[in-house]
């Protein structure tokens, strides 16, 4: 029994592992089709129909280019900050619910690595740590320019976590619990009691806070000042080349991917579709949850499609506007968030 | 297996917390502290101390060490930028950690651990629904006195980098 867990969790993170680089390698070629429409070309056509291996090639090519090493003293952590911003990018799926449960043989196999009762701080835990990976980075390419911009992406990102934080504590006194399991089971169907049982109808101005942040905590537009080639020199990882370069920008496809999920899941009402209950009666367990697993891509995919979307139309914040926004509009409206969920709470026990 | 984890978890800890004290570059000390930190929470986690563990992360390894490092790098400390200390401060540090480790093993060394059997009260400590109402109830004054005590030391920092302003532009 002890041994058939374990197996069977392997087996799911190795599943959650392969799907989130699938989607961020897959991003890529999104983030480039879609720029391509928006500004009225036809984008990367060449590998493969319709340039559906792009990936791989750009892949290939990555790995093939010359492995350039700064002069630094610090080769171990020049290797470090890459290896820190993908790994932390990747842990966050520990803890999503990617669907219900399924039953197979006779087992109930739960579609979650791991249900701490602590899964939200857990979240911002890694969050919190993954500004190290471009910190470290920065300071250890042994370059001005680098470290500075090190220094502006990770003050955005410290800055940003903490209105993050408070407009989730909103969400976390209406649910009463940090469990995202119990999150996304509390939303499940989509009408109940007259109203919508999805948070972000429930909680749009946490919903609203959360997205600007996630926004600035995955450094896309309009909070991507973390590397501009244009006006700021590079980024965090101007030293860098070849696959650690890479890695960065894979880490940044990656943590999008989770961080649309984690919309979907604390918003969208995760695998939740209208109908959930009747699916699960009519048809089975196995069935309806399969859809809710799609249903659950679906809205990720809208999310990605959103960030890319984001990117494409709006022009980037200046640096003082992004510390102004963060600390003088967000950090306040998501504390007035609390108190008045906090009254409504009171108020309708 | 909880054993060897126990030892795994020491030996880094101590480890990293040595090389904290030795690394010659700050950077090094400042992210050897990091994994020392990580390595604490791995022990809280050993005694099924979840939230303590994570809030532990967050606080420690998360922002109180990232504003370190941020210090840091920004002052650009390097090798040549140690001070050296006169040789009579370095015998008195000798002496002061001589006599502390006295008075701690001469303590340590006489009590006498009375060991109760434990009993299960039936609710469970790592819930954070139980560790809320206790700190919230039982604990209330002290939570909200840490909490004012931490409002005190923000307002005093904003203050204090305010009169510098003032005074650079006089």
């Amino acid at each position: 029994m002890d041994s058939a867990i374990i197996i069977e969790k392997g087996i799911f993170i190795l599943a959650v592992f392969a799907i989130t680089m699938f989607m961020a390698m897959y991003s890529t070629l999104a983030e480039r089709k879609i720029a391509a429409w928006l500004q009225d070309r036809i984008g990367p056509n060449r590998a493969g129909k319709g340039g559906i291996l792009q990936p791989l090639a750009d892949g290939l090519k990555l790995f093939a280019k010359e492995e350039f090493m700064p002069s630094t003293q610090n080769t171990f952590l020049f290797v470090l900050g890459p290896a820190i911003s993908m790994s932390m990018a990747l842990m966050t799926s520990a803890v999503i619910p990617w669907g219900d449960k399924l039953e197979i043989g006779g087992r109930t196999v739960i579609l979650q690595a791991t249900d701490i009762d602590v899964a939200m701080l857990y979240i911002f835990a890694v969050l919190s740590v993954g500004v190290y990976g471009i910190m470290i980075g920065g300071w250890a390419s042994n370059n001005k320019f680098s470290l500075m911009s090190a220094m502006r992406a990770s003050s955005q990102m410290i800055s940003y976590e903490v209105a993050m934080g408070l407009a989730i504590i909103a969400l976390i006194m209406a649910t009463g619990t940090l469990s995202v399991r119990e999150i996304a089971a509390q939303q499940s169907g989509f009408w109940n009691d007259g109203w919508f049982t999805w948070n972000v109808f429930k909680h749009p101005l946490s919903f609203l806070i959360f997205l600007v942040c996630s926004f600035a905590e995955t450094n896309r537009t309009p909070f991507d000042l973390a590397e501009c080639e244009a006006e700021l020199i590079g980024g965090h990882h101007t030293e860098y080349s070849s696959m650690k370069m890479g890695f960065y920008l894979f880490g940044e496809y990656a943590a999008m991917f989770i961080s649309s999920a984690i919309l979907a899941i604390l918003y969208f009402g995760a695998y939740n579709y209208p109908g959930f209950q009747w699916a699960v009666e009519n048809w089975g367990v196995n069935v309806a949850n399969i859809l809710g697993i799609i249903a659950l891509f679906v809205k990720i995919c809208f999310f990605i499609f959103f960030y890319m979307w984001v990117r494409w139309t709006i022009p980037r914040f200046r640096y003082d506007q992004l510390m102004n926004l963060g600390w003088k509009m967000l950090i306040p409206l998501a504390i007035a968030n609390i108190v008045i969920t906090g009254l409504v709470i009171v108020l309708t026990q | 297996m909880g054993e060897i984890i126990f030892y795994a978890l020491a030996a880094v800890t101590l480890g990293t917390a040595l090389l904290t004290i030795f690394s010659r570059n700050p950077i090094h000390s400042a992210l050897s502290l990091v994994v020392c930190f990580f390595s604490i929470a791995g022990h809280y986690l050993l005694l099924n101390a979840q939230f303590l563990a994570i809030v532990h992360i967050i606080v420690y390894s998360g922002a109180i060490m990232i504003l370190m490092l941020f210090t840091i790098m920004l002052m650009n400390l390097n090798k040549d930028d140690e001070s050296h200390k006169p040789i009579a401060a370095k015998i008195a540090a000798t002496i002061a950690f001589c006599l502390v480790g006295l008075v701690l093993l001469a303590g340590l060394l006489r009590t006498k651990p009375v060991v109760e059997s434990y009993y299960y009260s039936g609710e469970d400590f790592q819930s954070i629904k139980v560790l809320g109402k206790v700190l919230l109830n039982e604990y209330m004054v002290p939570f909200e006195f840490a909490s004012v005590l931490l409002l005190v030391a923000m307002i005093g920092a904003v203050l204090i980098s305010k009169k510098d302003k003032e005074k650079s532009l006089k």
